[in-house]
């Protein structure tokens, strides 16, 4: 195989990682919603935890989005 | 980030928006001392611009205090009670010595993110060397607290409590590794997010380009949507880059 194309592959592979990231956010907030929905008066005290669950979880994906550009510009 | 040099490359050259083109980093005034390339460029340019807004907005807000605030002060007495909130409930009572570089933190990593966000101007935060150097800053500040604290009980950090024995020498290594891990995770995760962010509006905006006068308008209403989610997350990843300082201040000073 060549090295370029081995690179490209590699670059859309290393985006599978977006997937781990969604099911992160998408437990993140769904685990919110329903404590939110259970006891209302507690969750307006939670919402920064939410948003720094949902930024952490966000952010592994962000890295396998960098492994993929590191492999497309600078390998 | 090398970039205009890549994208034809990668059969990219027919779009319209070169999507890294926007990271470049240019020279204003070349200086040159001793070999060393200390130049002053368009990141260095933005560092200034955020630097000054914030000791504007800081400094002269509060000149004239009074009992009914003015929108200027109470939007620096907003994000003062924000950071102490943040720090009171991370650190506790002892991180309020540090409350001002964790303030200058946060008001610098969210200046430079939101200057982002503006037409033309240039995200100094989506560069790995800028976030990095801020990262190994608030590690090796954070390492010498600890150990000025607790003097060489701070390895004690790396045992784990009520582990069997026997597991012990896995999990102090698995620690070690945690935290020296620490700076690249905190420093990837801002970089990634504004390049990201930033990368994803330009190949938007490029859609709407390609797609003509009559089709352009639903990417366009997209670019708002995202744009908008975009200064949300120029905020939410200072927030974060805080409040992980904020946590790992708390490990150097309370040890778990």
């Amino acid at each position: 195989m060549e090295p370029e194309a081995a690179k490209l592959i590699g670059a859309g592979i290393a985006c599978i990682a977006l997937a781990g990231a969604g099911i992160g956010i998408g437990t993140i907030f769904g685990n919110y919603l329903a404590g939110a929905l259970r006891n209302p008066s507690a969750a307006q005290s939670q919402f920064p935890n939410l948003l720094l669950g949902f930024a952490l979880a966000e952010a592994t994906g962000l890295f396998g989005l960098v492994v993929a550009l590191i492999l497309l510009f600078v390998l | 980030m090398a970039s205009s040099d890549h994208s034809s490359d990668h059969g990219a050259g027919s779009f319209p928006a070169d999507p890294m083109h926007q990271f470049e980093i240019k020279r204003l005034l070349d200086i040159n001392i001793a070999g060393y390339d200390i130049s002053f460029t368009n990141s260095a340019l933005f560092m200034l611009i955020a630097v000054f807004l914030i000791s504007f907005t800081t400094i002269f807000s509060v000149r004239k205090n009074s009992i009914i605030p003015s929108r200027m002060q109470s939007i620096v007495e907003m994000s003062y009670e924000f950071v102490a909130d943040m720090v009171r409930q991370n650190v506790g009572s002892q991180g309020k010595n540090y409350f001002p570089f964790i303030f200058t933190i946060f008001m610098f990593v969210l200046f430079m993110n939101m200057l982002g966000m503006i037409p033309y101007g240039f995200t100094v935060t989506s560069h790995i060397a800028v976030t990095f150097a801020l990262a190994m800053l608030i590690f090796i500040g954070v390492t010498v607290i600890g150990f000025v604290k607790h003097g060489l009980g701070f390895f004690g950090f790396f045992v784990p409590k009520g582990v069997p024995v026997f597991m012990l020498p896995l999990l102090v290594v698995i620690e070690v590794i945690s935290y020296f891990t620490r700076p690249i995770s905190l420093s990837v995760r801002l970089f990634a997010n504004m390049m990201a962010g930033h990368t994803m509006l330009k190949v938007f905006s490029g859609f709407v380009i390609l797609m003509g006068f009559l089709g352009g308008w639903l990417p366009l209403a997209v670019m708002v949507a995202f744009t908008g989610l975009e200064i949300l997350i120029a905020f939410l990843q200072a927030y974060v880059f805080a409040i992980l300082t904020c946590i790992y201040l708390n490990d150097a000073l309370h040890m778990h």
